[in-house]
């Protein structure tokens, strides 16, 4: 059973837009919102050079990265062909207009080198 | 529910990039079945005559293995031809008696050689040139036999013989024509080329009539006789005459045929609505293309009416030539030829083999014909298809876009002499070699493909012409899609033009209303045109339209410059960069307080803070205590200038008073781009006036203004505009100037290239010659900008979203 940590309000996050999530142990996650007040959370960097996702554009359920323009797809993490490569997704849970993030998943995925918790 | 049936006689170019375009935008909707008549999956016929050199092999053109159509789920008969259609029952009938059904029907059926209609043409050992087997035969020839004869001077004869000759053999070209390549070259380069071939080792007869093909006693060709009685030797004759559209099925099956069969704008036959037909077979307009480019677009509006989206209209092209033979540069399009009515401009240098003609008809660029140096064709080529007036720029022309400079590719201009190590794109770390090998491998076609696949010119754009050039000779034949209006992005049809326009007739005030107007693709557009349309409406309805955060690059949401570590920097203004004691304490306390990492001087007079913390942003603008200096917007960024007469024993006017007013006139205007002033005090020009985008130089009798300079990729010297006497006219005019840019820009458009796209003489027009127009400009930039916010203290009016420099949640 996932344990979910309460983050913001959905209406917190601007309509396609970003917000940032800090960590501990590990780089920033954001969470994202599109015009159909669908929310994902990625990590947030680039699969390219590591830019920071949340400040990019947000259009359909793909963000424009603001370094070098790559469209990372929100659903997946995934850069958009010709690009490859992918970005950590974290899971989402939305309920009654408040958003959650997975514990476990933030305590696990990508964290900084040395600084993994048992 | 049960798929339509899609059937495509003709497995060519033309008919299979169709069915890709439509695989994109419509997987689902077809079960689709492909007849070739060829036993090969679709090739690239243009590289057939590398191939026949030697240079790349049949493996290597091939566009689309058989795996592609199993992936695609498509039905594949190889070397069958199909020989009837039963319009009524819907059903396409193969030679072989395979019969399939259809509810959409695709002819791509291309186009046959023409054989010259002479005795002997049937003798073995004369062929046409127009596929795989003819190379084939070919290449088995000239293993065996010494003597080639190729009649026909035109590009594809020329690329048979150099083929031929580069195989072993003889090759002689028999031409009828005064000159070779005559529908594409004058006269000139016409003979340049042949004598350069001949240098080569080709022999031609030039003005030689073919009369009869001579056999030997075992039916193969032995030789060629003319008119006037005289003979040569020939084992192999190659008919490279011409091609004609195939249209002998379409003819069979009653559709309307005259030069090729006949479509409308949506590349439907003119005779039955559920047949399609694009590619060398199709006659648009009275016109059948031979070049693979406007087969392309023809193409791409075929898909979206086999999709049902039924957008998009094919409308014709225009068509530019490159001949394939390695080591000759050559170019043409347009009326090359000129006439009585037109004017020439030429340059001709036949020691150093090169040969340049443009020519002129009203002021505008109708036609060039390149030989020797063709790095500037795709530029005269876009001219010619802009029908831009061409007069401010009439004495630089001949020299070419590169004449004026480029930076990042060491000066190379000549993509074949490069190495393949040498670098191209010197934004991207981008090399000859990398970009021809994708070129190949992916089989790319257009600039924008390049630019996806390998980064190449995606940035700066100066090595442009470079990467066309590494496109005609990699890909071959003619890449550039030539349209005469250029979608904004992937999601609409419609270009900068028509948006801009909509939103000015429509007086349309949100992002969403356009988006329906113009029927966009997408649901909130893409990062690509959010902006620009964000931009054209707060420029076009000031104080009415809402400026819309979300739609705006991250550096104008966040009022900083992201940096490549996603920190930022901040450059407060210093009016007319000037400062202060008590400024720059403010700023080193900052530095210190905010443990700020690099303190820079800036090229525009002012200092950079690099390195700021997203979430000490607003700290650190409110512990300078300076307006922004909107460095990361596009807008008025900085008015450089000299001290001027206050303290200098040259000048001659007070440039620094004269930028500060003009930077307090004009800060937080929002442009299309960038935009950068200088005042210099004489014309010694310490300020550097000549490459801004409105450069003003003091002299004694008043000041002097200059536009549309650019100190960037390509170095643009500033075109003098007026001479004027007061500061306030300096004021009037330059804010005029900039009104007309704001409103008439296209979105990330300098004023350089607005003013290469409208011309000076434009410009000149509107805020020179007439005075009510030009006052009424400068009324409507004051009252844009009266009252406008300074974003880094005014955070409501500015509509700056507070809520993004702390982040949330924080574990």
């Amino acid at each position: 059973m996932s344990q979910w940590k309460v983050i913001c309000r959905v209406d917190e996050i601007p309509v396609l837009g970003a917000r940032r999530v800090a960590r501990a142990n590990g780089a920033e996650v954001a969470v994202f919102r599109n015009a159909e007040n669908k929310v994902f959370a990625l990590l947030d960097r680039c699969p390219h050079k590591g830019g920071p996702l949340s400040q990019g554009i947000v259009f359909g359920e793909s963000v424009a990265c603001p370094l070098h323009n790559w469209t990372i797809g929100l659903a997946d993490g995934c850069a958009r062909a010709p690009d490859v490569g992918c970005t950590t997704r974290f899971s989402v849970q939305v309920e009654s207009g408040v958003v959650s993030l997975d514990v476990d998943e933030l305590n696990s995925l990508a964290l900084y080198p040395g600084n993994a918790v048992a | 529910m049960k798929k339509m049936k899609l059937v495509m006689v003709g497995n060519g170019m033309a008919g299979v990039r169709t069915l890709e375009e439509l695989l994109k935008i419509a997987p689902e909707l077809y079960d689709v079945t492909v007849f070739g008549a060829e036993p090969h999956p679709n090739y690239n016929r243009i590289l057939l005559s590398p191939v026949l050199a030697g240079e790349q092999t049949i493996d290597e053109i091939i566009l689309n293995p058989l795996s592609w159509y199993a992936e695609h789920g498509i039905r594949l008969h190889l070397g069958k031809k199909v020989v009837d259609v039963d319009r009524r029952r819907r059903v396409v009938k193969a030679a072989d008696g395979s019969e399939e059904e259809y509810d959409r029907l695709l002819l791509a059926t291309g186009s046959n050689p023409f054989i010259l209609p002479v005795p002997g043409k049937d003798l073995a050992g004369v062929i046409a040139y127009r596929d795989i087997a003819d190379t084939n035969t070919m290449i088995e020839a000239a293993a065996k036999y010494r003597h080639a004869v190729v009649i026909g001077g035109g590009l594809l004869g020329l690329e048979a013989a150099n083929g031929l000759m580069l195989r072993g053999m003889q090759v002689t070209v028999v031409h009828i024509m005064p000159w070779l390549m005559e529908r594409q070259l004058d006269d000139t380069a016409g003979r340049l080329l042949q004598k350069s071939l001949e240098d080569r080792g080709l022999k031609f007869l030039i003005g030689a009539q073919t009369q009869e093909l001579l056999g030997c006693d075992d039916g193969r060709v032995r030789a060629v006789r003319f008119k006037d009685g005289t003979e040569i030797p020939a084992d192999l004759v190659v008919m490279a005459a011409g091609i004609r559209p195939n249209t002998e099925l379409a003819e069979k099956i009653g559709l309307h045929v005259n030069r090729g069969i006949v479509v409308s704008d949506t590349m439907q036959t003119v005779t039955d609505p559920r047949i399609y037909s694009v590619g060398e077979c199709a006659a648009h307009r009275g016109i059948a293309y031979g070049l693979v480019a406007p087969l392309f677009e023809q193409g791409k509006v075929c898909a979206t009416h086999l999709a049902e989206f039924g957008i998009g209209r094919y409308t014709g092209s225009q068509t530019s030539t490159k001949l394939k033979v390695t080591g000759i540069d050559l170019f043409s399009a347009g009326n090359f030829t000129g006439g009585d009515d037109c004017e020439e401009i030429v340059m001709s240098d036949p020691f150093g083999g090169v040969y340049k003609k443009l020519v002129i008809k009203d002021d505008k660029l109708v036609g060039a014909c390149l030989y020797g140096d063709t790095v500037d064709g795709s530029w005269y080529f876009k001219l010619l298809r802009e029908g831009r007036k061409i007069a401010d720029i009439r004495d630089k022309l001949m020299f070419g876009e590169s004449n004026i400079g480029d930076t990042g590719h060491e000066g190379n201009t000549r993509a074949a002499a490069m190495a393949d190590s040498d670098e191209v794109c010197g934004c991207n770390g981008v090399n000859k070699g990398t970009i021809c090998k994708a070129i190949k491998d992916k089989g790319l076609f257009t600039l924008d493909e390049v630019r996806k696949h390998t980064k190449a010119s995606a940035s700066c754009g100066s090595c442009t012409g470079l990467v066309e050039q590494l496109l005609m000779f990699t890909a071959g034949g003619d890449y550039s899609k030539a349209p005469t209006k250029k979608a904004m992005c992937g999601c609409t049809d419609a270009s900068h033009q028509e948006a801009r326009e909509a939103i000015k007739a429509d007086h349309l005030l949100t992002i969403d209303s356009l988006y329906k107007r113009l029927g966009w693709r997408t649901p909130n557009g893409c990062a690509s045109c959010r902006p620009a349309i964000n931009y054209y409406l707060i420029s076009s309805w000031p104080k009415e339209a809402k400026d819309d955060p979300q739609s705006r690059y991250i550096n104008e949401r966040s009022h900083a410059n992201i940096q490549k570590d996603g920190t930022y920097s901040v450059i407060p203004r210093m009016w007319g960069g000037e400062t202060t004691a008590d400024e720059l304490r403010r700023i080193a306390d900052a530095v210190d307080k905010y443990k700020i990492p690099t303190v820079k001087v800036t090229g525009g007079q002012r200092i950079d803070l690099l390195g700021v913390k997203k979430e000490d942003l607003v700290g650190v603008w409110q512990d300078i205590g300076m307006p922004s200096g909107h460095a990361y917007a596009k807008a008025l960024r900085t008015v450089k200038t000299c001290v001027g007469s206050e303290w200098c024993r040259f000048g001659t006017q007070d440039s620094t008073q004269m930028g500060k007013d003009l930077e307090r006139a004009l800060w937080r205007m929002y442009a299309p781009h960038k935009v950068k002033l200088a005042v210099s005090g004489c014309p010694r020009n310490c300020a550097e006036a000549g490459i801004k985008d409105v450069g003003v130089i003091g002299v004694d009798s008043g000041w002097e203004i200059y536009v549309a300079g650019n100190g960037g990729i390509k170095t643009e010297v500033a075109q003098f505009l007026v001479k004027l006497k007061t500061a306030a006219e300096v004021l009037e005019y330059s804010g005029a100037f900039l009104q007309l840019y704001r409103e008439e820009g296209w979105y990330l458009e300098r004023t350089c290239h607005w003013v290469g796209r409208v011309g000076l003489d434009y410009v000149k027009k509107k805020i020179l010659d007439d005075h009510a127009l030009r006052k009424s400009l400068w009324e409507r930039l004051q009252f844009s900008l009266d009252g406008e916010p300074d974003p880094w203290f005014e955070f409501d009016k500015a509509s700056v979203d507070t809520r993004q420099f702390t982040p949330v949640g924080a574990l």
